[in-house]
Parts: C-alpha cells; sequence; structure tokens
C-alpha cells in the first residue's frame, strides 16, 4: 500500500502551483528600482592579442553611464579555480589568471571585452557596436592533440605550452597495468571521443547587482546551485569583499545541470558595476550568448584498453584521455576529468589492475566544466563501451560478460581508491531483462526485418559516485573548499517549522521531499513544514546543489538537526508531564510517557519552548531551533542497469527509439514520484547526447553551434516513454536516510546503451561490420558507417 | 508607438518602440512575467502566448503587431479564485514539470492543442510539442499530464 505521506509518499510538489500559474520568481523577474542593464561585447574571434579599446564614440551615446573594460578589472582578482590537481610527476596543474573582461587577449569566442551600462539594454546593445577594437587576430588552437604538440599556439603565453596537468591514477598501479595488459589473452582496444555538450537549462543565466552606499552592502541576485560558494569565491577571492557585506541571492532557478554551479564573470562584474555606479545593474543572457558564456560539458578524447584473461575475467583496463579545459579553467573544470572521472574506472566490475591517465589541455574554446553527471558519465561511456565490443570480439553475450564480472561482495575497495559501500549489480540486472522484455526481443526483431529495418538491443551498468565528501579526503585530492552540508531546524511557537537548507533547488523539488522526511520523524504533516533556501541572508553556510548531494548530505545535515531538536523537546516533555526523559517517545506528533496512558502533543511542547512559564529555564534554554553540519564519510554509490532497443532505417541511417528502460539502485527513496522523474530528465539529456548534441568548432575556432538552431535538443517526438524502475534498493550505510542521490543516473546510464544498441542493429544485418561510432549518432554518421 | 490590447480579460496600454516584442512588452511593462525567454531564435516555446485564439511564440512578435488583440497568457489560467485549470492540475498531478521555466510555455501549448484535438494520441502531442523544449523532464510526464488532462487512460508504458 503506497504511503500519502512521509517518506516512501509520492507527495505532490508544493512549488508546482507557483510555477503553474506564472508566478515563480526566477532572476529575470526582479527588477529593482533604479536599474541599469549591461550588455557585453563579445569576442567574435577565437585567438587574437587585443592592442586597444575605443570606447570614446560609444560612451557618448544615448542613454550610457558608463563603459568598462579589462583595464578596470586590474586591480581586482581572477575568476578562481576551485580544485588544485597535482601531476602524475607531483607538480601543481598549470593556473592561467582569468580575469573579469578579457586583459591583453582574447582566448575565445564569446570572451566579454566590454561592458556597457546604460538605462536600457537596447542602448548599452546599440553603443556596443559603436565600440571599436583594435586586435591583431592569431592562429587559433582547438584541436587537443594539436594543443600539446611543441610547436602549437599557446593560449596562455606566460605558461609553459598548453598542458594543464598530465594525471596518473592511481601512479603506482602504472606498471603493474602494463605488465598485465602484456600478459592478458585479449585485449580489446577502443579509440573514442566523449562529445562536447551544452548543458542548456532552460533559464538562461542572469545577475542583478545591487549595492547599498548606507552600510556598504552588496546584494547579488544570481541564477545560481549554491550561494554560499558564489558568495565565498566571489567574496574572498575575486572582489575582495568580507562575506558580512556581501549576500547571494538565487531564488527559482529555471535548471542548472551543472552549469549554474560555476562562478562566472558576468556576476563579478554586475556586483562590481553596481558599486561602481551606486546603481543596481542587470544582465540577462541570450540563449546565444550562453552557447559562449556557459561552461560547457564532457570533451574528452579517449583511447581504453580492457585485457582479459582466457575466462574471459577482467585483468586490466588502461585509459589514456584528453580532457579540454577550455581557454580558462572554471570553478570545477580541473576535478572532473581527474577525480571524478578516474575514481569510477572500475564500473561495476572486479577488474584488478586499472589505471587512468589525464591529459588536461588548454584550447582557444568556451571552458569547459562539469554538466549532469560530470566524469561518471565519461567513465562509463568508456567501459560499458569497450565491454561490448570485447564481448562481440570474443563472440559472448555482452550480460553474461558482464556478469561473470560484477562484484558481488561489499563493502569493495576498488583499485581506483574508492570503497563501494553497498550494491547489487544482478539485482538490477535481473530487474532490467524483466521490465525491458528482452524475451519478447527476437519477435519484434522479425517484425522490423519484415518492414526492411534494422532492430537493436543495446545494455550497459553504472556506478556513479555522489554527494562528494568527505572534506579530509577532498581535501587531500586537492579541493579548496569543504563538502558539507548544513541545516537549520527552526521550529515556531505553535509547532509549525521552518527548515533552512543549504541544498538548492532548481527543479529537484527539495520544497516537498525535505519536508516529507521531517514529517515523517516528527509525526507532523507535511504543510506544516517549510523549506528556506537559495539566499545567504537566511540559510546556514551550506554548499549547494550539484553531484546529486541534496538529499544525501544536506538531507542527513536536516535530520542530525532534527534529532537535536527532538531531543531537547522530550527533556521539555519529561518536564511537562513530570516524567524521566529516557522514558518519553514521539510518536504521529504526540510525545507520551511509555507504559501510561500520558502524553502531550508537538505543538503544547513547542508552545512551552517560547512561552516557558512552566519550563525547567535553570537546565534548558527557552526556545527550539537547532543547527546541524554533516559531513558524509564517504561518496554513495547508486548502480544500475539500461537498456535501449532502436529501429534503424538502413536506406537513410535514421535511428528510432523504442524502447527506453533503466533499473536502478538509489539505497531508499524519498519521493518516488521524484526520483522517476528525475531518471526520466537524465535519460532524455543521455539520448540528447548519444544521438543529438554536438558542440562544433570550426579550425578558426567559431562555435558553429551557437543556437537551437544548429545545437540540436531534444524534443518530444526524439524520445519515447521510458520504463525505470527503482525497486532495487541497497541503503546507503553510511548517511542516517540511507539514500544515495538519483539526479544524474539517468545521464550517465544512458549514452553506452544507446550506442551499444544502435551497433547491435547495424550488425545484424548482412552489411559491413561497424566497430563504433562517435556520437552524436545522426542519421548521416550512421550511414556513413554501413556503408 | 502606443498599442492597446485586452490581456487576460483585461485592457490594456502601453507606449512601446517599434522593436519592442510582445513577449518583452508582457514581461517588462504589463509585469506579467509568467510568460518565459528561453532563445532568441524562436525555437524553445517558453514564451507561448494565445494571441486571438491562436497559439503564438511572444517572441516573435512584435508588441505593435498585437494592437487591438486578445492576448491570453499564463496568469489568466488559472480560475479567479485560485483554481487550478485541468490542465494545470494535471501537470502537478503527473508531475510534469521540475524546474518549471518551460512550464508555462508548455501549458499554453498543451491548452491549444486539446482545444483543436481533444482526444490526441501520443504521438499527436509528442508532434504538437514541436516547438517547445523542456530540458527537466525528459517529456515523459509532459506527454502523461497532457493526455491524462484530455480525460485518457494511460497507456500501459507511461504507468511510472
Ligand atoms: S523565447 Fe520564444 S521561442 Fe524561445
Ligand atoms: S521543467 Fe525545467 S525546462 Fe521543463
Amino acid at each position: 500500500m503506497p504511503k500519502d505521506s512521509g517518506i516512501g509518499a509520492s507527495s505532490k510538489r508544493r512549488e508546482d502551483v507557483r510555477f503553474l500559474t506564472g508566478t515563480g520568481n526566477y532572476t529575470d523577474d526582479i527588477n529593482i528600482y533604479g536599474q541599469l542593464h549591461v550588455h557585453f561585447l563579445r569576442a567574435d574571434v577565437a585567438h587574437a592579442k587585443l592592442n586597444g579599446v575605443d570606447t570614446a564614440a560609444a560612451a557618448a551615446m544615448p542613454g550610457v553611464h558608463r563603459i568598462f573594460t579589462g583595464a578596470d578589472f586590474e586591480a581586482v582578482g581572477g575568476l578562481p579555480c576551485g580544485w588544485l590537481i597535482t601531476d602524475r610527476h607531483g607538480a601543481p596543474m598549470q593556473e592561467p589568471r582569468h580575469p573579469v573582461l578579457a586583459q591583453g587577449k582574447i582566448r575565445h569566442v564569446g570572451e566579454p571585452i566590454c561592458a556597457v551600462v546604460a538605462d536600457t539594454l537596447a542602448q548599452a546593445r546599440d553603443a556596443a557596436e559603436a565600440i571599436v577594437l583594435d586586435y591583431d587576430t592569431l592562429p587559433a588552437v582547438i584541436d587537443m592533440k594539436e594543443a600539446v604538440k611543441a610547436d602549437a599556439p599557446k593560449v596562455h603565453d606566460d605558461l609553459t605550452g598548453n598542458l594543464c596537468y598530465d594525471w596518473g591514477f592511481v601512479e603506482d598501479n602504472r606498471q603493474a597495468v602494463d605488465d598485465a595488459i602484456k600478459g592478458a589473452a585479449h585485449v580489446t582496444t577502443l579509440e573514442l571521443v566523449n562529445n562536447r555538450l551544452v548543458a542548456n537549462p532552460m533559464e538562461p543565466r542572469v545577475a542583478v547587482g545591487e549595492y547599498n552606499r548606507a552600510d556598504d552592502m552588496h546584494t547579488l541576485h544570481t541564477t545560481s546551485q549554491n550561494p554560499h560558494v558564489i558568495r565565498l569565491l566571489m567574496g574572498a577571492f575575486v572582489l575582495g569583499i568580507p562575506e558580512h557585506k556581501l549576500r547571494v541571492v538565487a531564488p527559482d532557478v529555471g535548471g542548472g545541470f551543472g552549469t549554474k554551479i560555476f562562478h562566472y564573470a558576468e556576476e563579478a562584474f554586475c556586483t562590481f558595476a553596481a558599486k561602481a555606479l551606486n546603481r543596481p545593474v542587470k544582465w540577462t543572457s541570450t540563449r546565444s550568448e550562453a552557447f559562449m558564456s556557459d561552461a560547457h560539458g564532457r570533451d574528452h578524447v579517449t583511447k581504453i584498453e580492457l585485457a582479459l584473461d582466457k575466462d574471459n575475467n577482467f585483468v586490466a583496463v588502461r585509459t589514456e584521455t584528453y580532457a579540454n579545459m577550455g581557454a580558462y579553467l572554471s570553478t570545477f573544470a580541473s576535478c572532473t576529468p581527474t577525480w571524478l572521472h578516474g575514481t569510477l574506472m572500475a564500473g561495476n566490475y572486479k577488474t584488478p589492475h586499472i589505471y587512468v591517465n589525464v591529459k588536461a589541455v588548454f584550447t582557444n574554446t568556451v571552458p569547459v566544466d562539469a554538466y549532469r553527471g560530470a566524469g561518471r558519465p565519461e567513465a562509463t561511456f568508456q567501459l560499458e563501451r569497450v565491454i561490448d565490443m570485447a564481448a562481440r570480439e570474443l563472440g559472448v553475450d555482452p550480460i553474461a560478460l558482464r556478469r561473470q564480472n560484477f562484484i558481488t561482495t561489499f563493502p569493495y575497495a576498488t583499485p581506483v581508491a574508492v570503497e563501494y559501500d553497498t550494491g547489487d549489480y544482478h539485482a538490477t540486472m535481473d530487474k532490467l531483462i524483466d521490465i525491458a522484455d528482452f524475451a519478447g526481443f527476437d519477435a519484434r526483431r522479425k517484425a522490423s526485418e519484415a518492414t526492411g529495418k534494422l532492430r537493436g538491443l543495446g545494455v550497459n551498468c553504472y556506478i556513479e559516485a555522489c554527494g562528494i565528501a568527505p572534506s579530509n579526503l577532498v581535501g587531500q585530492l586537492g579541493a579548496r573548499a569543504g563538502l558539507y552540508d548544513a541545516a537549520t531546524v527552526r521550529v515556531n511557537a505553535t509547532g509549525s517549522i521552518s527548515v533552512m537548507v543549504g541544498a538548492h533547488s532548481h527543479g529537484q523539488g527539495h520544497e516537498t521531499s525535505f519536508p516529507q522526511v521531517i514529517s515523517e520523524m516528527i509525526g507532523i504533516p507535511e504543510d506544516q513544514i517549510d523549506i528556506v533556501h537559495g539566499d545567504t541572508s537566511k540559510i546556514p553556510f551550506g554548499m549547494g546543489t550539484y553531484g546529486s548531494r541534496s538529499l544525501a548530505v544536506c538531507g542527513s545535515a536536516m535530520v542530525r538537526a532534527a534529532e537535536k531538536v527532538i531531543n531537547k523537546a522530550k527533556k521539555i516533555a519529561a518536564h511537562l508531564m513530570e516524567a524521566s526523559e529516557g522514558d518519553i517517545e514521539l510518536k504521529d506528533g504526540r510525545f507520551s510517557v511509555a507504559g501510561t496512558d500520558k502524553s502531550v502533543a508537538w505543538g503544547d511542547v513547542t508552545l512551552a519552548a517560547y512561552v516557558p512559564h512552566n519550563y525547567p529555564l535553570t537546565d534548558i534554554e527557552p526556545g527550539l531551533e537547532e543547527t546541524a553540519f554533516y559531513d558524509p564519510a564517504n561518496f554513495t554509490y547508486p548502480s544500475g542497469a539500461y537498456a535501449c532497443e532502436v529501429e534503424l532505417d538502413p536506406e537513410t541511417g535514421h535511428v528510432k527509439i523504442e524502447r527506453f528502460s533503466a533499473a536502478d539502485d538509489f539505497g531508499n527513496i524519498i519521493n518516488p514520484m521524484i526520483v522517476s522523474g528525475q531518471v526520466h530528465g537524465g535519460i532524455a539529456q543521455g539520448i540528447g547526447q548519444a544521438m543529438l548534441e554536438g558542440c562544433v568548432y570550426d579550425s578558426d575556432g567559431q562555435l558553429l553551434s551557437a543556437s537551437y538552431m544548429d545545437y540540436a535538443m531534444p524534443r518530444a517526438e526524439d524520445v519515447p516513454f521510458y520504463t525505470v524502475d527503482h525497486s532495487c534498493q541497497t541503503p546507503c550505510t553510511h548517511n542516517p536516510l540511507g539514500v544515495k542521490g538519483c539526479g544524474e543516473a539517468g545521464a550517465i546510464g544512458s549514452p553506452p546503451s544507446l550506442v551499444n544498441a544502435v551497433l547491435d542493429a547495424i550488425n545484424s544485418g548482412g552489411g559491413k561490420k561497424v566497430a563504433h561510432i562517435n556520437m552524436p549518432l545522426t542519421p548521416s554518421r550512421v550511414w556513413a558507417a554501413m556503408q | 508607438m502606443k498599442i492597446s490590447m485586452v490581456v487576460n480579460g483585461r485592457s490594456v496600454a502601453g507606449d512601446v518602440e517599434g522593436r519592442t516584442l510582445l513577449v518583452d512588452f508582457l514581461r517588462q511593462d504589463l509585469h506579467l512575467t509568467g510568460t518565459h525567454v528561453g532563445c532568441d531564435t524562436s525555437q524553445c516555446g517558453a514564451c507561448t502566448v494565445h494571441v486571438d485564439g491562436l497559439q503564438v511564440k511572444a517572441c516573435s512578435m512584435f508588441a505593435v503587431e498585437a494592437d487591438g488583440a486578445e492576448v491570453a497568457t499564463i496568469e489568466g489560467v488559472a480560475a479567479a479564485d485560485g483554481t487550478l485549470s485541468a490542465i494545470q492540475q494535471a501537470f502537478q498531478d503527473h508531475h510534469g514539470l521540475q524546474c518549471g521555466f518551460c512550464t508555462p510555455g508548455m501549458v499554453m501549448a498543451a491548452a491549444s492543442l486539446l482545444k483543436e484535438n481533444p482526444r490526441p494520441s501520443e504521438a499527436e502531442v509528442r508532434h504538437h510539442l514541436e516547438g517547445n523544449i523542456c530540458r527537466c523532464t525528459g517529456y515523459h510526464n509532459i506527454v502523461k499530464a497532457i493526455m491524462a488532462a484530455s480525460g485518457q487512460e494511460m497507456p500501459a508504458l507511461a504507468a511510472e
């Protein structure tokens, strides 16, 4: 019997009402009296020496208040990178300065050069056209392998070449892996590309800076996934504003998918300019600007080798990956291909020897950073593609090959430095085989063949690491921040509750799922509980939402804070009932004395806390409000098995996705409806990556895919109804909710099964055998590969 | 240029530049911020409204072109007492939205579809949404919500 409230209930989302009626408060909906508008003049060449900027004519145009250039930001810090990587030989990564506005050089198309602030946006745009730039175009470097050649043009003149770092992991495994590969019975080698993507949340980024001279207070309204992180980075590293003088507010945010984690130049600019002009300053990105200024995702070129013994046991994995950083290091760029990718290269398999080499490269392209899944999709794609290829080479069933090599005992320490706490990979595979109706596949394939089509079935497994933590470990790995989260549970006098959380909701439904947890713990209705998030002046110092950490990390902090509240309330209840504290039980919103019929309602206890007339004031403070900071002991490890079934028209190369099935293990589930929705969305983004999406630069560094006319987003007709199941549950052992996280699974799990399915379809026909096709699998690519 | 129109049943007037888009007039002059802007190439559908009963992308029309027209936006869809319309309620019941940014456009597109075709098939729903992008939901629950709003049984595949 499904529950209708509390943990495990599909409670309807309360936030929906405002979104469905047009009464949400997205950042662009905010207009502050007296605000000015900024338009950024952005580079239209990829690489140039910037000799000078003539703004005189533009500055005289109607409505213009001021035009800022790089020179205005010389005394200001660069945009910081949040993670220091140490290379194979113990040297720190190369870390170039990332100015707010270009200084001396242009390094990618879309880089902001000047900022025109005017009364209206139209005036600012008009004036920007009158700015004269004096620059000498330089040869651009776009291809990573070209960029690391000794004679390649340098993106940063003050660095040694374009290599940011050459990372080896685990470096001590290198020799053993080489030896294992030499001695193996079979080695499958695959070279592949993980295509560059643009996250494309439907809400473009927005920043509104405000300054109050009377109290020297700065406020930034911004489309962010983590307002406290932005406050810290911008305040401490860029603008030098003490934290108590800087408030960052991220109200309703229309999707993030990673791209709104990072601290961007436009945020620093609007905050800086608001003070300089003593007026609010607003910037709203256009979609074309978003393509040139939001951090891109993925962009790896990889060679992976899988070595097997004569019984088809995996003995070693070796990868060499080139990871594009773009022209500058975005906030977490350095961490994604290393710690979020290398540590997952064991996948779901007990491979004893693994070595991962990552070469991070600067090119004249938009900076690349974490996008939904971040590093885990790249690891999963390589591994699950090479396993499928090995199965084909060896003539064995791809599912049987996976099953034979599954990790089956937990906890399991992988050779790449992580320990999986729980999982059951056979169970998710069994579930997948059931929900995807593998039994009926042959008949469906025959039916397709009867109409001249080819049908393919592809599967893959995945494992991911969510809720990045703990702080002491990530610190050793180079993180420049802690990775805990925080929550304050504030009980009001009459018993209703406000919970202030460090997590940020930009579509995940926190306002609904977080109260479900508190309701379950205390036994009061969900509508008595509200969530406050997204405003540094209201919430405790939390780290925001990314990496599926909201419930696992912040939810755990909330549980700890609620436990403190309940413990204190029990003391008060014990006093009110003149009982001993140890005998007090809380159930369904009432405190009772064990073994008696004495009880007192939650609301009576909370009232006593705030109206302490009959109250043990000498022992307990009045009030009922507690904060907890929670730093997890480990990552969480959601896992799953995915299947895709496609029908391919061999005449045109067109692929139709007929079925898509996902069997996931997310540990415990708070709201099954929301979890399914997260998986659906992730799958669609994975389908986008596999079939449609790709960021294309020409050899001069022009971004050819800079609008929805040129960058193909998945639409309703491109996807089927999905079959998703999350009934396989191995609870996480080290957080109080037993949750693992579900936000990225779909995007991690879906691309390999799609590509595997298309190759299965192609190779089921009588024509040419095809080993691999790079994503996106557009009809022309598929058709060409078949010829 | 002086313009006037009826928006959600209320007469409004404004003074706009020739280049002012309808979406900017709605958002900035009338403070009806439910209609969103997601792109600059008329591809995403976040700005979908109805003009004289027809589904229109408010970013691809100048405000002056709507002079004298009847315009309906998301703010006018629920009943005056706040009761959600059947389509809005179906979106909530079937989790047809996540971040909510595409949602006003989706609801307006769905309303227009159901007016023309009260019992659309799954394929017809998907086809009708070709001008609306949602990055969050993977469309599964949007399609489900629109079919549910038309009073249809869900196909077995849409159970989850
Ligand atoms: S904003 Fe109108 S279609 Fe995108
Ligand atoms: S709900 Fe976020 S874009 Fe559709």
